[in-house]
Formats: C-alpha cells, sequence, structure tokens
C-alpha cells in the first residue's frame, strides 16, 4: 500500500534531479494504539483507540505533504510518532534510508536535528516564563553547538530571517503577537536547518489576514532553504498552494493520496469528495448554487472502527462489499499511478455523490460509538 | 543573559539593517522585557504593609546577627546567672526572677538570666530553624514533586504514596517520636539539639509542597512547548529543571515566605514540649514553657516577651508572605 507521491511536473523546487527524486523520508505501514485502561485498583487494558491504523506515506526531498482529515483522524498522532515524539506500536519510519522508528533519546538526538516540528498553538508553544531568545537559542543550548555571544549572533539571525526584529531577543512571548509567536516557533525549529519539518496546523490557530503571512513565510524558507514539509491541516483550502501532494486521513487511514490539484480537481474517494464540497466557498452565489455534500452520523468511535471501510457507514456510495472487504489504497480511476484511493467504487468524473444513496440497511449503517460497544 | 550593547555589534553582521542598527544602543534598553518575577517585585514594593513587615523581618534579623552587641552593651552573657549577691542582682532572694529595670531592661529568667540578652539570641535559633529547615522543605518537595509529576507511571505512584503516607502521620507526633528517639540512641550525624529539630521539621514537611508541585508539573507537562523541547531533543532532567521549574516559581516562592513562619513556630513548639533544642540554649520555646510553669507566682515579663518576641516574627513573616502570594497573582494587578 505504500506509494510514492509524485512530484508535479515543473514544479520541483530543486534543480538537481538526483536531489529531486530521492525519498526523504518512508513511512511504512505505521500503526499507533492508545490503551484504554480500566477503572478499578489494577488497571488493565480493556480496549485500544487505533489512532493510526496502518499508514504508509514517502515524501521526496523539497516536496511538501498535505496530509488533511478531521479532527481526530490521527493526522497529528502520525505526525508526532514520525517526529519521534511518541512511539509507535508498530510499523517503520526510515529517515534518508536509516530506520529511526521508536529510537532511544540518545540515538535519535542527531535525528532531532534533521527532523523538526512546528506547532499548532503558538500560544501554548512558548514557555511563557522564558525569553524569546533563550527559547530560540534552546536548540543551540542542547545540542551545545553554541554559547554566549555566538548562541546570541545564530539566534537573533534566525529572528531575523523569519522575519522578527533581533531586538526583541530580550522579551517574553507576552509581549507578541499570535503571528510573531508563530514565527518564534518558526525560528526555533529552523535552528538546525532541518531536513524535514513536521507542520502541525502551523495556521489554524492564527487570523486570516495571518495565516498567508506565515504561509508564505514557510513557502519563502522552503525554497530558501531547501527544506521539505509535512504540512497537516484540516482545511484544504488554506494549504492548497503551499503543497504538491495530499494524503486524506480518515480514523486512522490514509484514505486517497494524489498531486493536490489532480485531487481538488476530481476526488476519488466520497470521503474527500464530502470534504471539498465542505471547504467554505467566499461567494454567496456559487456557494448556493453548489451541492454539498452532508455526510449522515458521526465519526465512529476510533476504539472499534467499522468492519471492512472505515467510512462505510457514513458513504453514500456503500455497497455490501465495503463491509465485508477492506479497500486497498491503489489506483482507482484512469489508471494513474500517482492518484490512489482506498474506496471499491470510486467517484467517477462528474458524478454528484449527494444523489446516491446507501445500499446497506439502516442496520447496518448505525454507527457504534462508546467506549465498550461491541466489545 | 547577555548584555545590551551586544545587540548593536551583532545586527551589523547584517547588511541592510546598518541603519536601524546606529539607534540600537539606545533603544536596547527599552526593549528589554520586564520578566514576571520582577513585575511581582514592583508589585510588592507598592505594597505598604508587606513592605512594613519587610522592614521588621530586616529589624530581626539584624537582631539575630548583633546578638553579641546586645551582650556587650548590658555586660550580661547569654549564659551569665546574677545569683547575688553583689549587684546587678537577677534572682529575690526567694529565688524568683526579677522584673524590667535599670539593670534588666525586659526582665531575668528563673535562673537569674538577662532575658533582652536571651531572647536576642533566641533569635538565631528561630531564624536558623526557619530557613534551613523550609530550605530543605522546598528542595526536597519540589525535586520530588518534580520527578513524581515528570515521570509519572511507577515514579509517581511511590512518591506519592510517600507523600500520602507523610501526611497522613500527625506532624507533631511523629516529630516528638523521633525527637525521644534520638535523645537516647543519636541516629548518625542526628543528636539532641538544634540539627534533629532541623531535620524533623526541614524532613518530614516536605509532602505538602512536593503535591502542590506534583499537581502543577502533571498539569505542565501535557503543554505543547514541554513537546517542543522534546523534539529539539531535551532531556528529562533539562525539561524538569528549565522548562518547567521557571513556571513554578511564584508559587514555590509564595509557598516558601509563609513556610517560614510555619518553621519557626514548629520549632517553638518542640522545644516548648522539652523535645526541641536542650537547655541551656537560648530558645524562645523553652523560655515560654519554662516560663508557663512560673507565671502563676508573678513573673509575667518571663512568659510576655519571648512570646510577643515569637509573634512579632511570626506575623512579620506572614504579612509578607500575603504579600508576595497577592504580588505574583496575575489578577492583582485589577485590584489596585
Amino acid at each position: 500500500m505504500s506509494a510514492s507521491v509524485a512530484p508535479e511536473p515543473g514544479q520541483s523546487l530543486i534543480t538537481d534531479a538526483d536531489l529531486a527524486d530521492e525519498i526523504l523520508i518512508r513511512v511504512d505501514n505505521l500503526v499507533k494504539y492508545f490503551p484504554v485502561r480500566g477503572g478499578g485498583l489494577v488497571s488493565r487494558t480493556v480496549a485500544h483507540v487505533k489512532a493510526v491504523d496502518g499508514v504508509s506515506l514517502e515524501v521526496r526531498r523539497g516536496h511538501t505533504l498535505g496530509l488533511v482529515g478531521e479532527t481526530g483522524c490521527g493526522k497529528s498522532t502520525l505526525a508526532r510518532c514520525i517526529a519521534g515524539l511518541i512511539p509507535a506500536t508498530s510499523g517503520k519510519v526510515t529517515f534518508e534510508g536509516q530506520d529511526i522508528t521508536n529510537l532511544p533519546r540518545r540515538k535519535m538526538q542527531p535525528f532531532r536535528r534533521e527532523i523538526q516540528m512546528i506547532f499548532q498553538d503558538p500560544y501554548g508553544s512558548l514557555n511563557p516564563r522564558r525569553r524569546v531568545g533563550s527559547i530560540i537559542g534552546d536548540p543551540f543550548a542542547i545540542h551545545k553547538i553554541a554559547k554566549g555571544d555566538d548562541r546570541k549572533r545564530r539566534v537573533q539571525h534566525l529572528m531575523e530571517l523569519v522575519g522578527l526584529n533581533p531586538e526583541h531577543y530580550n522579551r517574553f512571548p507576552a509581549e507578541f503577537s499570535g503571528g510573531q509567536r508563530q514565527r518564534i516557533g518558526v525560528a526555533r525549529a529552523l535552528a538546525f536547518r532541518p531536513k524535514l519539518v513536521i507542520c502541525d496546523e502551523p495556521v489554524s490557530a492564527l487570523d486570516v489576514s495571518i495565516q498567508a503571512q506565515i504561509l508564505n513565510l514557510l513557502a519563502d524558507l522552503q525554497s530558501e532553504l531547501g527544506l521539505t514539509y509535512i504540512f497537516i491541516a484540516h482545511d484544504l483550502s488554506v494549504v492548497r498552494h503551499v503543497i504538491n501532494s495530499v494524503a486524506v486521513m480518515y480514523l486512522g487511514k490514509v484514505v486517497e493520496q494524489a498531486p493536490v490539484d489532480q485531487l481538488w480537481a476530481h476526488p476519488r474517494h466520497p470521503y474527500t469528495d464530502a470534504l471539498l464540497s465542505a471547504v467554505p466557498i467566499p461567494d454567496v452565489e456559487r456557494a448556493n448554487r453548489r451541492d454539498r455534500i452532508i455526510l449522515v452520523g458521526d465519526v465512529p468511535s476510533p476504539i472499534n472502527p467499522p468492519a471492512g471501510c472505515r467510512f462505510h457507514p457514513r458513504c453514500p456510495k456503500a455497497q455490501q462489499a465495503c463491509v465485508d472487504e477492506v479497500p486497498d489504497l491503489s489506483s482507482r480511476v484512469g489508471n494513474d499511478p500517482g492518484h490512489l484511493a482506498a474506496c471499491h467504487f470510486p467517484v467517477q468524473d462528474g458524478e454528484d455523490i449527494s444523489k446516491f444513496t446507501s445500499a446497506l440497511g439502516s442496520d447496518q449503517r448505525v454507527v457504534e460509538t462508546g467506549l465498550m460497544s461491541g466489545s | 543573559m547577555a548584555d545590551n550593547p551586544g545587540v548593536a555589534s551583532a545586527v551589523d553582521l547584517f547588511p541592510g539593517t546598518g541603519t536601524e542598527s546606529a539607534e540600537a544602543g539606545s533603544t536596547a534598553k527599552k526593549i528589554q522585557g520586564r520578566s514576571p518575577l520582577r513585575l511581582a517585585v514592583e508589585r510588592l514594593r507598592r505594597d505598604r504593609a508587606s513592605m512594613a513587615a519587610l522592614v521588621v523581618i530586616l529589624l530581626i534579623v539584624a537582631v539575630a546577627i548583633f546578638a553579641p552587641v546586645f551582650a556587650a552593651i548590658t555586660g550580661h552573657g547569654v549564659y551569665q546567672q546574677f545569683r547575688g549577691p553583689q549587684p546587678p542582682v537577677g534572682l529575690t532572694p526567694t529565688g524568683q526572677p526579677v522584673g524590667p529595670s535599670g539593670a534588666f531592661l525586659l526582665g531575668t529568667d528563673d535562673q537569674g538570666r538577662d532575658l533582652l540578652v536571651r531572647i536576642a539570641y533566641g533569635t538565631r535559633i528561630s531564624l536558623l530553624v526557619g530557613v534551613v529547615a523550609t530550605a530543605i522543605t522546598v528542595a526536597i518537595g519540589t525535586v520530588v514533586g518534580l520527578t513524581a509529576g515528570y515521570f509519572g507511571k511507577i515514579a509517581d505512584t511511590i512518591l506519592a504514596r510517600l507523600m500520602d503516607w507523610l501526611l497522613a502521620i500527625p506532624f507533631l507526633l511523629l516529630a516528638i517520636s523521633l525527637a525521644s528517639v534520638v535523645l537516647v540512641h543519636p541516629i548518625g550525624p542526628l543528636k539532641p539539639g538544634l540539627p534533629i529539630v532541623i531535620f524533623v521539621i526541614g524532613v518530614l514537611g516536605w509532602a505538602t509542597i512536593g503535591r502542590v508541585v506534583r499537581g502543577q508539573v502533571l498539569s505542565i507537562r501535557e503543554k505543547e512547548y514541554i513537546e517542543a523541547a522534546r523534539a529539539l531533543g531535551a532531556g528529562p532532567w533539562r525539561i524538569m529543571f528549565i522548562d518547567i521549574l521557571p513556571n513554578l516559581l511564584a508559587q514555590l516562592i509564595v509557598y516558601t515566605t509563609l513556610l517560614i513562619p510555619l518553621a519557626i513556630v514548629g520549632e517553638a513548639g518542640l522545644s516548648f514540649l522539652g523535645v526541641g533544642v536542650p537547655p541551656p540554649t537560648a530558645d524562645w520555646g523553652e523560655m515560654i514553657s519554662t516560663a508557663a510553669t512560673l507565671y502563676l507566682y508573678g513573673p509575667w515579663w518571663f512568659l510576655v516577651f519571648p512570646s510577643v518576641a515569637l509573634l512579632i516574627t511570626t506575623l512579620a513573616f506572614n504579612i509578607f508572605g500575603d504579600g508576595v502570594r497577592d504580588a505574583f497573582d496575575p489578577r492583582a494587578d485589577l485590584f489596585v
């Protein structure tokens, strides 16, 4: 199910053809289950939250992979597993050909310099009791790279790189606006000149006007420093212009993967189609004209995900096969090797899935939620 | 933190900012952010009650430091007994303490010693126990709380149960029994007297602060900036002491200032019960204890003056501690 994310023609940011073709990071069948412990004196594991359940991805050097999906689909968990912040239950993460899955802290240190993260909440990701200079200087201090004036010079250079006034070195995070704070987070992540930056919804906590600034900054830094991004978002329209390809996640699995424009124009998975139809259009006329796809029910519990295709209880195109058989992520329509979908009955070009009704009986569409149901 | 004049030279390294760098030196001073600690100190300085209490505390510290001066001026040693017959006479013919007079400003105690000099020397014991025992309490409580809260799992289970256990046993009961045991069988460096009092108050009292710290750490460790530190490769000790501890500082300072009077009263209490600092060391608790038995026969000064000394000391620390707590409360500004 591992699939290559095809680079878009004519959009490669790195001129060196060899480098551009190289796969920087590869995720193979990554699984992350969180144990759910029961009450009582001796707590036993009674179930597992299947946050990430067999995800495979590849990102080429210099490219940006967007990871989209609604809240709770496991995209942040996946990011943290890749960054080595939480141990994976199984599966493999390979960075530049080296296995970095669940490395002990000391062995992970050299890879920390190569893989960095930008966090979602610019208020929560900066220690309120430490000065900005000390926060951005943290990478140098932790890896004992630079001290004293040298560290300060490097920190101020980073501040300038991300568009902050280097004079504000001695200020506290509380003295900055949300956008400036996110720039501080970016500066900290870039201190090592990492190869891969995982952006965990870096703009979703910001004002719309500031979002563009940060996205442009990230895009500029990418071309300047040759960065590779994994870009997590729940709103595809926001990140559409900074990413090359997209992986859509639903309930811990990747349901569709394609170059961004391809996915935008021809979504194959009904879930992607529904997701795209929910993207706000800043035009009342057009917004009223389009048919929104309203999904029935809620997202099922990741503790006890539905059998077969995980989307079947909510899918208007669902058939009996969707309950019986797990669809694999493969090329479905038009034999395009870059466009993969995990769906038995993919959406055809020009098809309006809001006109469909599920072939499954209502009893099969009941979404099982709750901690212990069905166990 | 590096000094401000360095800013101008650092900026020169980057072209395009040359025009601004000339002003950098003069504006750098204003750009210095005010730390939460400094803001609190500024708030504290505006609080008159705290400042008055601080003056009293400083006076008490001065008395402790200059206790020998009291002895030198009065010419009365701390252990010197004035039993007569040559003046000054510190005991009545029936062996009772004499009241305040020109020779003995605060009167004498049951052994005919100068009460003023002994109260001055007693300040030393009280402050020493107050500060050292509190320091031990805060140090152990902080480290244990950080460890339990950050590492969680088995470390938390063991340490949290230990804290529960310590809190479950009445402090005075444990302190008295431990002090009594040491009176008969010294345990290592723990001999009767000051060491055991400091140990008992310092080592048995950390559970409260350990609990507070643990609770705070449990919430702080889930913050995104802790995750950011881990993503940078920071180890557990660095995260505990560089990322988490500064966030606890305000609370630790508040607790420390409020624990000092508790330790002072605790020491006086142990000495009052006869398991504290043994005689003839000048100690407020011991004085109050002896005076309480004689009070019926008239020497009120012997009971009142050491008690007042204890009262003023604990009151000053408590008022100051309250002021510190208000100063660190971010909402305090709303009510000024």
